[in-house]
Parts: structure tokens; C-alpha cells; sequence
């Protein structure tokens, strides 16, 4: 039998991190005079929460099973939909694959009871912009292409599997669910018609519109920016993970 | 999100021909400029004044028939405005989008183009949007027709298993373009996502024996890997070189068996619309000629026997002739390449009997005399 201790020892034990060094990250949209945000060392998650420590997680904190959870911090038509039941997380080799509808509050919780935490905007994206050989390749056309195919084309989560190709700092899939919870996902305000302007009572030059971002080419960040606009703390959408980070 | 600040004072002198004048102030960055000064007036009304926008009653509700292209709804019968439900859901498909080409395409309502929507001049619409549970992005709608903040696509905003619901009134007649508007827009309308809404002028459109519905759009193909649906090719999207471009969303939707069928004798209504992303259309039928166009989806008829008419992107035109020769029409873009090389090629059977006063072949020598 589990305990909430076992469940954090455990996984602090077991689940691979990878060490970030610090450096800059170029937000899509950015305060006026800000070039760039500068992004303390970190460590995160190698790989997405699975979905078999997410079972680790609600056996031991049954307040997030899918039948306890509360309204209020998790849109129940779409938490761990694709469940079999509290503790089963699906077919074979289910426990190996990324968990995804999942809320942010539920994301928030796993994480802190690992002692960890959800990374934060910046983070996850200076994380993402890697590619296979380049930290940062936002502005490589071919890895922009590749995102651009990849999203379009992207897996059912129910038979998703682990890419095994890494990006440059070592992390793998972070692109493959889809997108994943960040710490401050509702930082950057959006309008919900991404051609309007910002309306400049606030720093922000707000709105996915290309107007006010600093590479228009950069599609798979105006779609990220766009998923984090229509979220709530108790949104899940079963192309929606995380991973966490200390 | 900034609303226009408008201030509306017409004289209200009948809702058929409200003249209003409106100055329109929006509050820009800095905190507000003058934008302008409109002096809006329905054709065929002169001077000025003030009153309150007069709209017609609205008397019962009913939902929508939506139908897939060639098809179009039956015309509007009602002599009054209505309140009218209409439901579409975007969902995220991969179909043929050429022979051996599969595409992932993002659609309202499964197919390419978009559903047709049918409505009358002075309805209220209640317009619901919903996005598939699978989809892996939030969608919108810009619908060209209405009148308010982002032709919808402001108060749209639909995750992944989601759905709103915003109202508008159907206030301009016309011929419209619908899109979605979620960031980055081009992506979503490269990848299919577009229809047209026709708003009925309230004494109706002429008549007409057959009503058929043609969307051109263009395809930009990044090939996937084996066995991989293709996807959009960013840099051929901006260069604007597409690889396909197609009526009724791809390449062969509208030839061979299922090229729509009229008859000799029908007078014919194409409403055409134009989903873009880049390229404007030369839109011609080979072997007719339009006797009625309404330029850019208006609702007037603007000019008689016209051989091709220009629609832009993100715009419509409806064409009237009549079917007079048995045989096939074929539908073109008249920039030729495009449409011998890279699939906007369409057809129309005329099935009847042939009409020789009309056009008849002489014998002759195409080979040359022996």
C-alpha cells in the first residue's frame, strides 16, 4: 500500500530529470523594449507524467480519481476520459504513455506532491524551442516545418508512444502530446480573435494577431499561444499533458 | 479586445430604407483617436438625421438546413424575419485531397468547403459553434456576414470539446464568406476551414431552376511520411505557390460522376466563393456565359454577359445563365495553369435534348483533305 511519502519518494527516485542551463528566451509577444527573457538553470521531467505515475498518484491522493474529483478543479466530461476506471489507465502498455486529461489543478498537485513543480512559461517554452541539434531553432524553417507536420498529424494519445529522439537538452516528447500545463499558462493575455490589436492598458502586446509578435512565421507558437488562451485551471483536453520541474 | 464605440442616430424612415449615420470612434493603444466619420446609407436614400436602428419583428424559430457542396438549401419562403438556429461543428479530418495525396485537413462540419447557410435579410441568428472533442486546436468563425466584433470570431473562441453560442442579426443581403480566425489564421484556412452564408434579400432572389454551390481554394502540400497524411508546406504558403488548386476541396470533387447534373433549358444560379488563403480567381464556365453577375457576392446584379468574373479572396460572386446546349460545362480558373496543371477544373452535365439552333458542328476536314 502506497502513502503519499512512498508516492514522492518513489517517483523523486525513478523519474529521469534533465538539467537545463540557463539562457534566453524570445516570447512571441513581448513587452515593449524587452528583446528577450532570461531563464534561470532549472532541472525538469525528461519525459511527460505517464500515465502510470499518474495511477501511482491517484491511488495515494484518491481526491484527484476521476470519480472524487471536484467540479470545481477539473472539467469532469474530459478529466482522464479515456480511462478504464479510477485505477486503470487503459490497455497493455497504457502505463507507459503520456497521461493527458488531466486540469491544471490536477497537474499542480501531482507536481507538488513530488516536490516539484509545474515549469513556467518561459521555461517550457526555451525547453521546446530545441531541436535535435539546436537549443534554440525557432527560427530554423525545416524544425518549424517539422512542428507545423507534426501537429496537424499528431496521435491519438491512446496509442501514443515515446519518441525516442531527444532534442538538444536531452528532453523527449515535448511536442508529441500536444501541448503541456505550464505554471502560468493564463499569463499572456489573448484575445479571442487573434487579428485584433492590443488595446495597450497593459504591457503586453496582446492578441495572436501577427501584428505585435516578433517571428509572424513561427505558427506552432501562435498555436501554443492560442490552446493557452482558451484554458482554464480546470480545462483538459486529451491533447494536454505536463511534465514538472524543480 | 477593443469594441468600436458606435454611436448610432438615424432617422428611422422604414427598416427597407433606414438612412443612418454613424460616427464610429475606437479606442486605440495611445487612448483613442478619431478613427472616422461614417455617413453609412442604404442605396437609393439621401439625407441624415437621428432615431434608433428600426429592426423587423422576429417571428418564430427554426433551426437551419445545412447542406455540403454542389448542394445549396431550397429557398427561403418566409415573408418575415425569424429567429434561426444554426449549428456547425469544426473538426479536424484527414481525406483525399488528390489521387494517392491524403490531407489532414480542418473543416466546419467534416467537409471542404464548409456547409452551406441559408438565411433571410433581417433574422436573428443564433449561431452555435462547436469544436470535435478529438480536435487538437481551438477554432473560431469569422462569418463575413455579420455585423460586430470580429464577424463572430470574438466571442467564438471553442477548445477542444467545447462550444458558444453568440447571436447577430442578418442586417446587409449578400453573398458571404465564412472562415475560422483562430491564431495562426492562415494555417486554419489553408487547411480548409471556410464555407459561404447566403443572406436572402427579404423579397427574395429571383426564381431559378437549379441553385448549385462552388468553393475555390488552394492547397500548399508539405508530402508526409510513408503511410503519413500530407500537411501544410509553410514556405510555399508564403511564397504563395500552391500545389493544388481545386474546387469543392479537391482535386476531381466536382468531375466525372460527380460533376452536378442540370438541365437543357434551367436557369442556373452558381453562388461561387473564393476561401484563398492567397490567390483571387478567375472564374470562368467554358462554353456559357454568365447573362447575370453579382460582383464581389452583392446583392444586385451589376453587369449582363460576362465571360469571367474576379473573386478575391475571402470573397463571392454569384453568376445566373441559362443552360442552353447539352453537353458539359467546365468550370475553370481562367489563370490556366491552375487549372491545367494544378486541379481547378470543375464540370457541369447539361443532360436534354441537344439544341442545334443554338450550336451545331459542320462537317469539315480537322485532319486536312486527302
Amino acid at each position: 500500500m502506497f502513502t503519499p511519502l512512498a508516492f514522492a519518494l518513489l517517483l523523486q527516485v525513478t523519474v529521469p530529470m534533465v538539467d537545463l542551463p540557463g539562457g534566453h528566451y524570445e516570447p512571441l509577444y513581448r513587452r515593449a523594449g524587452d528583446r528577450t527573457v532570461q531563464v534561470e538553470p532549472f532541472r525538469m521531467d525528461r519525459d511527460p507524467v505517464t500515465r502510470g505515475d499518474f495511477v501511482q498518484f491517484v491511488r495515494t491522493h484518491p481526491e484527484w480519481r476521476r470519480s472524487n474529483v471536484r467540479g470545481l478543479f477539473a472539467d469532469r466530461r474530459g478529466y482522464l476520459a479515456d480511462w478504464r476506471s479510477d485505477l486503470d489507465g487503459g490497455d497493455g502498455d497504457a502505463s507507459a504513455r503520456p497521461v493527458s486529461g488531466v486540469s491544471w489543478f490536477a497537474a499542480r498537485a501531482f507536481c507538488t506532491a513530488r516536490s516539484a513543480r509545474l515549469p513556467r512559461l518561459a521555461e517550457w517554452e526555451y525547453a521546446a524551442a530545441a531541436s535535435r541539434s539546436q537549443h534554440d531553432a525557432t527560427h530554423d524553417a525545416g524544425f518549424v516545418q517539422q512542428l507545423v507536420s507534426m501537429y496537424a498529424t499528431r496521435e491519438s494519445p491512446r496509442t501514443l508512444a515515446f519518441a525516442a529522439d531527444r532534442n538538444a537538452f536531452g528532453l523527449r516528447g515535448m511536442h508529441g502530446i500536444g501541448w503541456e500545463w505550464v505554471e502560468d499558462f493564463n499569463g499572456i493575455l489573448v484575445s479571442s480573435d487573434s487579428r485584433s490589436i492590443g488595446e495597450g492598458d497593459h504591457n503586453l502586446f496582446c492578441a495572436s494577431a501577427a501584428i505585435g509578435a516578433v517571428d509572424p512565421s513561427n505558427f506552432p507558437a501562435f498555436l501554443r499561444y492560442g490552446v493557452r488562451a482558451g484554458l482554464t485551471g480546470r480545462s483538459t483536453l486529451e491533447t494536454l499533458g505536463f511534465r514538472c520541474a524543480v | 479586445m477593443t469594441s468600436p464605440r458606435i454611436l448610432l442616430s438615424p432617422v428611422f424612415t422604414g427598416w427597407r430604407s433606414v438612412t443612418v449615420a454613424v460616427v464610429a470612434t475606437i479606442g486605440l493603444a495611445t487612448g483613442g483617436y478619431l478613427f472616422g466619420t461614417i455617413a453609412s446609407a442604404r442605396a437609393g436614400t439621401s439625407g441624415g438625421g437621428s432615431a434608433t436602428l428600426k429592426l423587423p419583428p422576429i417571428i418564430g424559430v427554426e433551426r437551419a438546413v445545412l447542406t455540403t457542396a454542389p448542394n445549396v438549401p431550397a429557398p427561403i419562403t418566409r415573408n418575415h424575419a425569424t429567429k434561426v438556429l444554426v449549428e456547425l461543428e469544426a473538426m479536424e479530418k484527414t481525406m483525399r485531397l488528390a489521387d494517392s495525396v491524403n490531407y489532414t485537413f480542418w473543416t466546419f462540419g467534416g467537409t471542404v468547403p464548409g456547409s452551406f447557410i441559408r438565411v433571410r435579410q433581417g433574422d436573428l441568428v443564433e449561431f452555435t459553434l462547436k469544436n470535435h472533442a478529438h480536435s487538437t486546436v481551438p477554432h473560431n468563425i469569422d462569418l463575413h456576414a455579420v455585423t460586430g466584433p470580429g464577424g463572430g470570431a470574438a466571442a467564438t473562441l471553442t477548445m477542444p470539446g467545447g462550444n458558444s453560442t453568440f447571436t447577430f442579426r442578418a442586417l446587409n443581403p449578400g453573398l458571404y464568406v465564412y472562415h475560422c480566425a483562430m491564431s495562426p489564421v492562415p494555417m486554419h484556412i489553408a487547411n480548409g476551414m471556410y464555407g459561404l452564408i447566403l443572406v436572402e434579400p427579404e423579397e427574395g432572389l429571383p426564381q431559378v431552376d437549379r441553385e448549385l454551390y462552388i468553393m475555390q481554394s488552394e492547397f500548399y502540400v508539405k508530402k508526409g511520411a510513408a503511410g503519413q497524411p500530407a500537411t501544410l508546406d509553410m514556405e510555399k504558403g508564403e511564397a504563395e505557390q500552391p500545389t493544388y488548386v481545386v474546387f469543392n476541396g479537391s482535386v476531381g470533387a466536382m468531375t466525372g460522376d460527380k460533376a452536378p447534373e442540370v438541365k437543357v433549358g434551367d436557369r442556373v444560379r452558381v453562388f461561387v466563393g473564393n476561401g484563398g488563403p492567397n490567390l483571387s480567381s478567375s472564374f470562368h464556365i467554358i462554353g456559357e456565359i454568365f447573362d447575370n453577375v453579382y460582383s464581389e457576392g452583392g446583392s444586385s446584379i451589376t453587369q449582363h454577359n460576362v465571360q469571367t468574373t474576379m473573386i478575391p479572396a475571402g470573397g463571392s460572386a454569384t453568376v445566373e445563365f441559362r443552360a442552353e446546349k447539352a453537353g458539359n460545362l467546365i468550370v475553370v480558373d481562367h489563370a490556366i495553369f491552375r487549372a491545367f496543371n494544378k486541379g481547378a477544373l470543375g464540370m457541369i452535365k447539361v443532360v436534354g435534348p441537344d439544341n442545334t439552333q443554338v450550336f451545331a458542328q459542320i462537317k469539315g476536314f480537322p485532319m486536312g483533305k486527302h
